[in-house]
């Protein structure tokens, strides 16, 4: 949904990359670094739908993993308990294990920061990558993502989100905050 | 914001701010705390069972009536949310010395309190206590007299949606000493609330409450009809000061009656689970082989309660 038009706004719907297309390419930069045994973990609800696709296009053998990181968010005292919590599962020992963090778009960093500690939470691992189908630069923290599908300027009254259809088929979508 | 006139646990935006009675309550607001319960019971299955959540703030758990499951349960809760737990049974110290409840809590919320857990033997303490703190202090009841035990019933809640799905189809029978149990209160409202179909409560007459058919309940005071094609069977504990006076003639009469054994079980569906608050008294509301039998979930019960508990404090936290 839009709140101007896009002749007001260098944003539309349009003019958006293509999130299959994005998720391609960020599928092979990561190929030649990972191995069947790297732990991947998306982070709810967008990050999971890639994780699936990327731990199924690179034959991943270590079950893939969820996070929801309400229980970590340093805005909690601000915003209170989101209404839908889904549960996190890392289903593989995270002890030494090789990690990618995936989501779908990379902002403040904060989300990252909340997804480290609860990782730290169920192990110690060996390390940890992050990919990001957007980076949309704005970041409060010291975070960097390895793998990006795009860099795209997002302007700060508005946010971007992956949504997926009854297809599968992975879509971005603008909205105004 | 402040809180809504009409029901004193909700803030103005609707959202729980203490933690009273199940009844009033929203479907929607129950079914946040069973979800966000489920994700916590995920938490405790991990090599750390802590989230950071509730760090920095200090609950008190004040108990002016002895337990032991309730309190250990709810200060497991607030620990693995990284909050600061202070345990105070508060019949053993200022009490004795003739302080009001009031002063009590008034001298704790001076300590920089976050949150009150309540138990009491007076029906509607916690909601006294409620009135009288100020804006950023939450209040859980962990049990008033005969009046309610919220989180009791949420984790009955819990338990039955965790083993059944969904409340819409279900059969459902409360047994034993309805009368003076705020557990069975607690449970009438909260099934009604999720959609439950059909509550039956069993029990002599002399435990049953007058009116309360117009809960919506069916009574039964023959357990066999009762329990016929049950889906879940709750007990109740039978309190040890009722057994020998006027509402009951003897223990080995109500066990006779009232007493869960394999028997009678077996007049329910024959997946139906059964539940009990505890403790139990094995052999008077309850025959072990039952208890202790495969259709039995009393202990993950136990389990469950602590990320029941933890969701109502988290959310409670979250609604300052």
């Amino acid at each position: 949904m839009l709140a101007h038009p896009p002749d007001h706004h260098p944003f539309s719907a349009q003019a958006l990359p293509d999130a299959e297309l994005l998720l391609t390419n960020l599928i092979e930069q990561i190929r030649p670094h990972v191995t069947p045994e790297t732990g991947i973990v998306g982070i709810h609800t967008g990050g999971v739908w890639l994780a699936e696709r990327i731990h199924a296009a690179l034959g991943i053998i270590s079950p893939l993993g969820t996070l929801d990181v309400s229980f970590y968010r340093d805005d909690f005292t601000k915003t209170g308990m989101r209404r839908h919590v889904k549960s996190s599962d890392v289903p593989f020992a995270v002890d030494g294990a090789r990690m990618l963090i995936v989501d779908d778009v990379l902002f403040t960093g904060r989300t990252i920061r909340a997804a480290l500690n609860e990782l730290f939470d169920y192990g110690r691992p060996a390390c940890i990558e992050l990919a990001a189908l957007i980076d949309r630069g704005g970041r409060e923290l010291p975070i960097a993502a390895r793998f990006v599908g795009q860099t795209l300027d997002v302007p700060p009254t508005m946010s971007i989100e992956l949504t997926r259809n009854t297809a599968g088929t992975l879509a971005l979508q603008l909205s105004t905050n | 914001m402040w809180l809504d006139p009409s029901n004193p646990q909700l803030n103005t935006n609707g959202e729980l701010h203490h933690l009273l009675s199940l009844e009033g309550l929203p479907a929607e607001v129950l079914r946040q705390i069973l979800d966000t319960a489920v994700s916590f019971a995920g938490v405790t299955q991990r090599e750390v069972k802590k989230v950071p959540l509730l760090r920095g703030k200090a609950v008190f758990n004040l108990f002016f009536e002895p337990s032991t499951r309730t309190r250990t349960t709810f200060e497991i809760a607030a620990k693995r949310l990284s909050a600061d737990v202070i345990n105070l049974a508060i019949n053993v110290s200022s009490q004795s010395k003739g302080e009001s409840v009031l002063d009590t809590v008034a001298n704790l919320a001076a300590m920089q309190a976050d949150m009150f857990v309540v138990r009491h033997a007076a029906s509607g303490a916690p909601h006294l206590i409620a009135r009288h703190v100020a804006q950023d202090i939450h209040v859980i009841n962990a049990g008033d007299g005969r009046h309610s035990h919220p989180t009791q019933g949420l984790l009955d809640m819990f338990t039955i949606r965790h083993y059944k799905g969904d409340f819409n189809q279900l059969r459902v029978a409360i047994v034993g000493d309805i009368l003076h149990s705020r557990v069975a209160r607690s449970q009438i409202h909260a099934l009604t609330t999720l959609g439950c179909p059909e509550i039956r409560v069993i029990g002599p007459k002399t435990l049953l409450p007058a009116q309360v058919n117009r809960l919506g309940v069916h009574v039964y005071p023959d357990m066999h009809q009762g329990l016929k094609d049950v889906d879940v069977v709750m007990m109740l504990r039978l309190q040890n000061e009722r057994m020998n006076g006027a509402l009951l003639p003897s223990a080995q009469e109500f066990y006779k009656n009232y007493g869960l054994t394999d028997d009678k079980l077996a007049l329910a569906k024959p997946d139906a689970i059964v539940l009990h608050p505890g403790p139990m008294n094995r052999g008077v509301e309850i025959d072990s082989s039952v208890a202790d039998g495969k259709q039995s979930v009393i202990l993950p019960q136990v389990t469950f309660g602590i990320a029941v508990r933890m969701a109502v404090m988290s959310i409670l936290a979250g609604n300052s």
